[in-house]
C-alpha cells in the first residue's frame, strides 16, 4: 500500500475517536458515580457540627506539617444504640425480601403465559407489561392510595357486597406497602423471567413427556431450573431498589415500620444530621453489595456465554 | 396441557386486572363532580379546568421536560458512547471498574445516589465554587448520571446481537474506523437509541427521590410538587394530571408499537426480496 502516510494518519484519527469514546463517559461516572460515594465514606467518618456543612474535615494539617487523620466512628456506634436503625434495616430486609417472593409469585404464570402465547398476542402483551411502567411510577402509587382509603374503591365494593359492615384499615398498613412494591415492581420481574423462558427449547419438554413425566414434573424437572437466570434477575431487579424504597413507605405505609430508605431521608432533610446519614447510608450499601456483586458476576457470565 | 393453559389464562387475566384497575378508576375519578372519591357526584370535567389554572403545576411540568430533554439527549450520546466501548472495545485496562459503574446505578437505591450527589455538589461549591445553589443544572447531572446507565445496556445488547462482520466488511473495503461508525454502526443501532432516549426522558420525568436531594429552594421537578400535594391527602386535580399523562403516554406506546410493527414487517419482505433474488 503506498498510502502509508494516510494510513498512519487515519490510525490516529481512529485512536483519537476510540479515546474519546472511551475517556468522556468514563470520566463522567467516576465523576458523579464514583467520587460522590467517597464523599458519602469520608463524612460518614466526619463529626457533626452545626455549621454548613454540618461535618467537620477529615484532615488536619497539625503542627510540623505532620497529616493528621481524624475518623470519628461515632455515627457507626450512634448506629448501633439507636433500636431505630436496627429495626429499620431488618424491617427493609424483610418486607423488600417478602414483596419480591410475592412478585415472583404472581410473575412468573404471567411472564411464562406471555411466552406460550401465539405471536400476535405476545406482543400485544408485552406492551400491556410495559405500558404502566412508561406512566408515572408516583401516580401509580397515588392511585392506590384512592383504592385503600377508608372511603376508598375496595372499602366501598366490600361494603356493597355486605363482607364487610365497617370499613378496614388498609392504608398506612405494611399490608399496603407490599402491595404498592408487588404492584410497581411487576413489570422488572415480569420482563427478565419473560426474555429466559421464551427462548427456552420446547423440545426438552417433549422430550420429558415422551419418556413419560407428568406436566408438573416437567414443570419443575425441566422449565423451572432452566429458567433460574431469569427468576435471579427479576429478584434481584425488585429486591434491591425495594429494600431502599422511600415512596412506596412514605404514602401507603406507617409511621411505626419505618423503612431504611424513609430513615435516611428523614435523617437528612428534618434532623439535617448528614455525618448520620452519610453512616445509614454506607451501611446500606454493604448490606447491598453482596447482591449487586452477585448480579454483576452474573451478567458479566451471560455475556461471556453470548459470545 | 388443557388445565395448564387454562392456569396460564387465569394467570394473565387476574394479574393484567390488578396492574390497571387502580389506573381505570383514577380516570373514572378525574370526571367525578364530587370532591370525595366516595360519592359519584355526576360527570364534569372542572378537575381539568382546576388544573390548568394551577400555575405551580404548569411550572413544574415546563422545567421537568426541559430537564428530561436535555438529560435524556446527554445520556444518550454518553450511553451509546459506553455501549460501544464495551461491546467493540475489548479489553482495555479499568474495564471492571467501567462495566461496574455502568450496571451499578441500574440497582443503586434512589436515596444513596441522591444523597451521595447532594454531597458531591456541596463539596464541588465549596472547592471551585460551581455549582452555585442546587436547581435544574444539578438535576439535570444528577438524571444524565442515572440515565446512560439504561442507554448503554439498551445499545449494547443491541450491539451483541448484532453481526459484527458488516463493520469489518466495510473496514476492508476501506473504510476509515470513523465512517464506519457513522454509515454502519449507528444506523444499525438506531433504534436502541431511540428507546434508550425515550426510557431516559420517561425516568427523567418520573424520578422524585434524586430530585428532590439535587435540587434548590427555587426549582421543583413536577414529581416534587404532585408529591407535596398527594402527601396531604387525596386531590381530585391530581387524578385529571394522571389522565392526561396515561393518555399521552398510550397515545405514543401504541404509535411506537404500529411504527416498529410495520418496520419489521418491511424487513422480512425485504430480506424476502433478497433471497429469492440470490437464487
Amino acid at each position: 500500500m503506498a498510502t502509508a502516510p494516510g494510513h498512519r494518519l487515519s490510525d490516529r484519527v481512529a485512536n483519537l475517536w476510540r479515546a474519546i469514546f472511551l475517556v468522556v463517559p468514563y470520566a463522567w461516572l467516576l465523576a458523579f458515580f464514583l467520587i460522590p460515594f467517597v464523599i458519602v465514606l469520608k463524612i460518614s467518618f466526619a463529626e457533626s457540627l452545626i455549621a454548613l456543612p454540618p461535618y467537620s474535615p477529615l484532615f488536619q494539617w497539625a503542627e510540623e506539617a505532620t497529616l493528621q487523620i481524624k475518623l470519628s466512628f461515632a455515627n457507626f456506634l450512634y448506629l448501633t444504640e439507636d433500636n431505630l436503625y436496627w429495626y429499620g434495616y431488618l424491617n427493609s430486609i424483610k418486607i423488600a425480601a417478602i414483596s419480591t417472593v410475592l412478585t415472583l409469585i404472581i410473575g412468573y404464570p404471567m411472564a411464562y403465559g406471555i411466552a406460550r402465547a401465539s405471536s400476535t398476542w405476545r406482543n400485544i402483551l408485552l406492551l400491556l407489561v410495559i405500558l404502566p411502567f412508561w406512566t408515572s411510577f408516583l401516580l401509580r402509587i397515588y392511585a392506590w392510595m384512592g383504592m385503600l382509603n377508608r372511603e376508598g374503591v375496595i372499602n366501598n365494593v366490600l361494603i356493597w357486597l355486605g363482607l364487610t359492615s365497617e370499613p378496614i384499615q388498609m392504608m398506612n398498613t405494611d399490608f399496603a406497602v407490599y402491595l404498592g412494591i408487588v404492584y410497581s415492581y411487576l413489570p422488572f420481574m415480569i420482563l427478565p423471567l419473560y426474555s429466559t423462558l421464551e427462548r427456552l427449547d420446547l423440545n426438552l419438554n417433549e422430550a420429558a413427556m415422551d419418556l413419560g413425566s407428568r406436566p408438573m414434573r416437567v414443570f419443575f424437572d425441566v422449565t423451572l431450573p432452566l429458567s433460574m437466570p431469569g427468576i435471579i434477575a427479576g429478584c434481584l431487579l425488585t429486591f434491591i431498589p425495594a429494600t431502599g424504597e422511600y415512596v412506596i413507605p412514605a404514602l401507603l405505609g406507617s409511621p411505626s415500620s419505618p423503612m431504611i430508605g424513609r430513615v435516611l431521608f428523614d435523617e437528612f432533610f428534618y434532623n439535617r444530621d448528614w455525618p448520620v446519614a452519610s453512616a445509614v447510608a454506607v451501611v446500606m450499601l454493604i448490606v447491598l453489595v453482596a447482591p449487586i456483586m452477585f448480579f454483576q458476576y452474573l451478567q458479566s457470565r451471560e455475556a461471556g456465554a453470548a459470545r | 396441557m388443557r388445565n395448564r393453559s387454562i392456569f396460564l389464562m387465569t394467570a394473565l387475566i387476574l394479574g393484567f386486572a390488578f396492574l390497571y384497575i387502580p389506573i381505570f378508576s383514577l380516570i373514572f375519578y378525574s370526571f367525578n363532580a364530587a370532591r370525595l372519591a366516595t360519592v359519584w357526584g355526576g360527570f364534569s370535567t372542572k378537575w381539568y379546568f382546576e388544573l390548568f389554572k394551577n400555575e405551580q403545576i404548569i411550572d413544574a411540568a415546563i422545567l421537568s421536560l426541559q430537564i428530561a430533554t436535555v438529560s435524556a439527549t446527554v445520556a444518550t450520546v454518553f450511553g451509546t458512547m459506553a455501549g460501544i466501548v464495551l461491546t467493540r472495545f475489548g479489553r482495555f485496562r479499568g474495564r471492571t471498574l467501567f462495566t461496574g459503574m455502568i450496571t451499578a446505578p441500574l440497582v443503586m437505591p434512589d436515596v444513596i445516589t441522591g444523597l451521595s450527589l447532594l454531597l458531591l455538589f456541596v463539596a464541588m461549591e465549596l472547592t471551585f465554587g460551581w455549582p452555585s445553589g442546587r436547581g435544574a443544572t444539578t438535576i439535570g447531572i444528577a438524571h444524565i448520571t442515572f440515565s446512560m446507565a439504561y442507554v448503554a445496556v439498551i445499545v449494547q445488547s443491541r450491539l451483541a446481537a448484532m453481526d459484527e462482520s458488516l463493520e469489518e466488511a466495510a473496514m476492508d473495503l476501506g473504510s476509515r474506523p470513523f465512517r464506519v461508525l457513522i454509515d454502519i454502526t449507528l444506523p444499525l443501532i438506531a433504534p436502541a437509541m431511540l428507546a434508550g432516549w425515550l426510557l431516559a426522558f420517561t425516568l427523567s420525568l418520573d424520578d422524585l427521590v434524586i430530585a428532590s436531594f439535587t435540587s434548590g429552594p427555587g426549582a421543583s421537578t413536577l414529581p416534587m410538587v404532585i408529591y407535596s400535594k398527594v402527601r396531604l391527602g387525596v386531590t381530585p386535580d391530581i387524578n385529571a394530571l394522571a389522565t392526561i399523562i396515561i393518555t399521552v403516554v398510550t397515545v405514543g406506546v401504541i404509535i411506537a408499537g404500529i411504527a416498529m410493527h410495520r418496520r419489521e414487517k418491511q424487513r422480512l419482505r425485504d430480506m424476502q426480496m433478497a433471497a429469492s433474488g440470490n437464487s
